[in-house]
């Protein structure tokens, strides 16, 4: 018998029936999440329903040494949630319940199953909400965006899932349950987890912060004849001192392609469109839309649309939230990219990547959140075309070079996984890995956690040189604090 | 202590001298301005850069040197004093601005520069670091070592929300950097957080870099009072029995006051309660700044209920630390009587706790500090951020007088699922004092200071359990 199937015969024992999944074909739909082209069937799958479930389960893995890797929804664009064929793969999908609602203390604790949506859901009716709001909030869970530190369109003006997650309940590599809150003293474990990418452990609950709705919302929609100028509005827009919710920009190919799929109306001729949300107390809100206005006209827009309702809004953000699964209209195939660059560079970068257009022969179309420099261009190929996907590839990654090369970063919201891994080098140091490694090593110095992702070359962790193991035996015995 | 390694022979010491002085960074011997809570370094290291750090912390590996590094020595007596000290790491010399790109939001600061001078430059293209204005003197480097954050923690975070890059120098003097300069970046570990509130003990910050925010174009204040707690007693007899329903009913006031504030469309960006002594009357203020602060502040006043009023002026204690009230009649009057003409100076004697409670557990919080003080017969003041769930408390009395009131108020805290900590103490309480109370990650945490710091020399001692 295999080590893995060695495992499996006593996850039985574990788990409450029907949680462990050996079957292939039924292993087979957990191969791969959003981002297709990585592909592994899982070893085995199991779906715990509680914490200490996952606990044991983690324990069988540390005793047999299998490395394991957890699963949300799987809409990770990273291939952070590919299985191990080796492997054991943690699914939360039955870890669905939110625990507690305060709305006093302006927080709720969910399991990590939960959707992104579902948080507001619950508590919409009370007047507040969760802030973070990916894409693809309808389905992806709440365990999926802490691994992430995911954010959203209105991450501009509130922050990423780090700024709004108050404590975990996390299951660490040995099989342990601890707890880790911001209240605590000591080292902000809870921050370093938070964006980790599933390679610390496994959250098991999670404590959220509740926003308060704001009192007022307005959306525009600015329509210019090109890129330039509405980069430039983008820039007046900050310089002014307005930190909106949200700024989005979406170029020709991106708005053609939204129209083909959802027929969203926007100004014909443009060839670009700025949305702008700006939300907040009534009286600053129109303060604000009075400037932005005057900004958009200023630097060219030759139409501005404003929602004057809940409908006219969401007609405004359908295009922009189509924009991905939009372009497959226009595309046989695509890659969505995601890379960060300073907002002054935006100009630089975004002339950059049409030179790249003309030296790979394919086409790029681009959305993106302005405000913070957050790209997402989409490399348009045709599949069938021989040699086309890796000249995509090719230019994908030359994007992340000139990411790199203006102080930007290789990822600002879809995590390195097992995609990005190899261009980590690029942006950080050995010395800059190996450290952030030693948290690693900190966590899980058997490498269990979801192996292989973020980082391209592990480090061995060893024993610590020099030190005890543990604490002192006067400290167990608890009669001394350690020095 | 680790009696093991110390007292050194003096040629050992002789050697880490002179190894000191050949890395090529100033260094000169320690003097009695140095000393760090009690214990004095032998010497004072003054790099200009991050590889001039990363010289004295490789000297520092080879000869086995304890090393502890500050920036204004504000607060150099926070935490528990170190189990031993060799070398201070004074970062005044890398006081640079190295880049604001003002169009981006984002300034990159040395860790020595005072928070003052940043300020300044940042004000002059009409930007701020969202943190308030803490005392003159701090550095970038101690206001992320110590995570300490003001009023405007409510919108804004505190420290590790605003920091999005940053270089250390680790214990064997490797320089590593994490994050970027961009706001929005998912790349690697975050080793900023980490390192944010560390006191000095994975490492030296050498530089931060931070999202930056428009300065507003106007500040509002919206504040309330709120009469004291009456005694029953005749006399103003302070059992508990005669006084807790009415501080209850107090705690309960301010509770739903500082709720209607934080829970406001109004959005302010800070709501702060102040309680110069626990028996007295208190003030709920709250800041509103931006476009149209002015009606949006009078929007939270009528919160507050009739008396509240608006002012355009931040109130005298706005943002900083509170005082221990003076001596009460009846138990501390015994200990200051004898020394009354030597008042002590502000800051002296007195012992700082962090206090964390969910805001829906303030009203209890609060009740819980009242009743301790009574019970203890020890005055207190309480000032912070209640509806983001911290305030501090500060006190002056005798070394139990102060353990028995940190012991009976965390007992009430934690029975709430909230925290207590010493932020400082004078050094005759700090022995029967637990500083850090519970701690939910102990163990994680030592494996991450055994990685980061295998020898035990950086700072060693002065963080939770010991570490
Ligand atoms: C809004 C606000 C209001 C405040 N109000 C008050 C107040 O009213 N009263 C008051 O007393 N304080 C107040 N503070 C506290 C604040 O000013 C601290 O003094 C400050 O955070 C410490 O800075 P420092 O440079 O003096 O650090 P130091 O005192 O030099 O050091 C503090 C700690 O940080 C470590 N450290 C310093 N530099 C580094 C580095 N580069 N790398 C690693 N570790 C380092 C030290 O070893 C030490 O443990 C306030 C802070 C804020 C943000
Ligand atoms: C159409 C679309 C739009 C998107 N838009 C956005 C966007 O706007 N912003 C954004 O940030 N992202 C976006 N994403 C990416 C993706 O939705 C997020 O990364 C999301 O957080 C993943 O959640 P998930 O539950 O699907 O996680 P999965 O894909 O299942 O897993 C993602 C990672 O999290 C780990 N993980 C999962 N659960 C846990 C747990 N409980 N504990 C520890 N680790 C765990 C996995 O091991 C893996 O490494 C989008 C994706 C799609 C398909």
């Amino acid at each position: 018998m295999s080590t893995l199937e060695r495992l499996t015969a006593r996850l039985g024992a574990a788990l409450p029936p029907e949680a462990v999944i050996t079957d292939p074909v039924r292993l087979r739909t957990y191969e791969c999440d959003g981002l297709t082209y990585h592909r592994a069937t899982p070893g085995v799958v199991v779906l715990p329903e509680t914490a200490e479930q996952v606990a044991a389960v983690v324990r069988l893995c540390a005793e047999f040494g299998v490395p394991f890797v957890a699963r949300g929804s799987g809409t990770g664009l990273s291939g952070g949630a590919l299985p191990r064929t080796d492997g054991v793969l943690i699914v939360t999908s039955r870890m669905r319940r939110i625990l507690e609602i305060d709305i006093a203390g302006r927080r709720a604790v969910v399991e990590p199953g939960v959707t992104n949506l579902a948080i507001t859901e619950a508590v919409r009716d009370q007047g507040y909400y969760y802030a973070p709001d990916p894409s693809s909030q309808q389905i992806c869970s709440i365990g999926g965006n802490v691994a992430e530190n995911s954010g959203g369109a209105h991450c501009l003006k509130y922050g990423f899932t780090v700024n709004h997650v108050l404590a975990l309940q996390v299951v660490t590599p040995d099989g342990e349950i601890v707890e880790l809150s911001e209240q605590d003293a000591g080292y902000d474990l809870l921050g370093a987890f938070i964006g980790s990418e599933g390679t610390l452990g496994i959250a098991t609950a999670i404590t959220v912060r509740l926003s308060r709705a704001p009192e007022a919302v307005t959306t525009l929609l600015a329509a210019f004849t090109d890129i330039e100028s509405g980069g430039q509005a983008v820039s007046a827009v900050i310089a002014a001192g307005v930190l909106p919710a949200a700024i989005e920009m979406m170029d020709a190919l991106a708005i053609e392609a939204a129209e083909a799929a959802v027929h969203c109306g926007y100004p014909p001729g443009a060839g670009a469109v700025l949305v702008v949300e700006l939300d907040g107390p009534r009286a600053e809100v129109e303060r604000q839309f009075t400037a932005v206005e005057r900004i958009c006209r200023d630097t060219g827009a030759f139409e501005v649309r404003v929602a004057a309702s809940a409908e006219e809004r969401a007609a405004i953000w359908k295009g922009r939230k189509s924009a991905f699964a939009a372009v497959g209209r226009i595309s046989p195939a695509y890659i969505v990219q995601d890379g960060v660059v300073p907002r002054t560079a935006l100009p630089e970068v975004l002339a950059g990547i049409d030179r790249l257009q003309d030296e790979y022969g394919i086409r790029v179309a681009n959305v993106f959140h302005a405000g913070d420099g957050n790209l997402h261009p989409l490399v348009l190929f045709d599949d069938s075309v021989p040699g086309e996907g890796e000249r995509a590839e090719a230019a994908s990654g030359r994007i992340l070079d000139l990411c790199i090369e203006h102080g930007g970063s290789i990822t600002g919201e879809h995590g390195v996984g097992v995609d990005k891994a190899r261009y980590m080098p690029r942006m950080f140091t050995p010395d800059d890995l190996d450290t952030m490694q030693l948290v690693r090593c900190a966590f899980d110095p058997e490498g269990l956690s979801n192996p292989g992702k973020v980082f391209p070359t592990p480090r061995l962790c060893g024993e610590v040189p020099g030190v005890r193991k543990g604490v002192h035996p006067l400290v167990e015995a608890g009669l001394a604090e350690q020095f | 202590m680790d009696g093991a390694r110390d007292p050194r022979s003096d040629e050992t010491t002789e050697q880490a001298g002179k190894a000191l002085a050949a890395s090529g960074v100033a260094v000169r011997a320690a003097g009695a301005d140095d000393v760090v809570a009690g214990v004095p370094p032998r010497w004072v290291a003054l790099p200009e850069t991050a590889e001039e750090i990363a010289a004295v912390l490789r000297v520092s590996e080879e000869h086995d040197l304890a090393v502890v590094p500050v920036g204004g020595g504000t607060k150099l007596h926070w935490g528990a004093p170190p189990s031993r000290c060799d070398v201070l790491l004074d970062t005044c010399c890398l006081n640079e601005v190295v880049e604001h790109e003002a169009g981006d939001l984002v300034v990159r600061a040395q860790a020595g520069l005072t928070v003052e001078a940043l300020a300044e430059a940042l004000a002059a293209k009409g930007q701020e670091l969202a943190l308030d204005v803490p005392v003159p003197g701090t550095t970038i480097g101690g206001l992320v070592a110590t995570a300490i954050a003001g009023p405007r923690r409510f919108r804004y975070g505190t420290v590790r929300d605003l920091l999005i890059g940053i270089t250390v120098v680790l214990a064997d003097g490797t320089i590593a950097h994490a994050g970027g300069k961009v706001v929005k970046n998912v790349a690697g570990y975050d080793l900023g957080k980490l390192f944010t509130g560390s006191y000095g003990t994975l490492g030296v910050v050498a530089d931060a870099t931070f999202r930056l925010h428009p300065l507003p174009p106007s500040r509002t204040w919206a504040a309330a009072s709120f009469a004291r707690p009456v005694r029953s007693g005749p006399g103003g007899d302070a059992s508990e029995e005669a006084s807790a329903p009415e501080a209850v009913r107090l705690a309960g006031e301010l509770h739903a006051a500082l709720a209607a504030a934080a829970g406001s469309q109004a959005e302010p960006v800070a709501v702060e309660l102040d309680w110069p002594d626990v028996t007295g009357p208190a003030t709920v203020a709250v800041l509103v700044e931006g476009a149209a602060s002015a009606e949006r502040a009078d929007a939270v006043r009528a919160l507050l209920g009739p008396e509240a009023r608006t002012v355009g002026e931040r109130p005298g204690w706005w943002g900083r630390l509170p005082s221990a009230p003076p001596p009460s009649r009846d138990g501390a009057r015994a200990e200051t009587d004898a020394g009354r003409d030597e008042e002590p100076p502000a800051g002296r004697g007195e012992t700082l706790l962090e206090l964390r409670a969910s805001p829906s557990r303030v009203a209890g919080a609060l009740a819980a500090v009242h009743v301790t003080a009574l019970e203890t017969g020890t005055p207190a003041a309480v000032r912070g951020s209640a509806p983001a769930g911290v305030v501090h408390v500060a006190l002056r009395a005798d070394a139990g007088r102060t353990a028995r009131f940190a012991d009976a108020l965390r007992a009430r805290v934690e029975a709430a699922d909230g925290r207590l900590v010493v932020l400082s103490a004078p050094p005759e309480a700090a022995d029967g004092l637990d500083r850090w109370g519970r701690v939910g990650a102990l163990a994680l945490m030592r494996r991450v200071k055994e990685r980061f710091d295998p020898g035990g020399r950086m700072s060693p001692g002065r963080f939770v359990g010991g570490i």
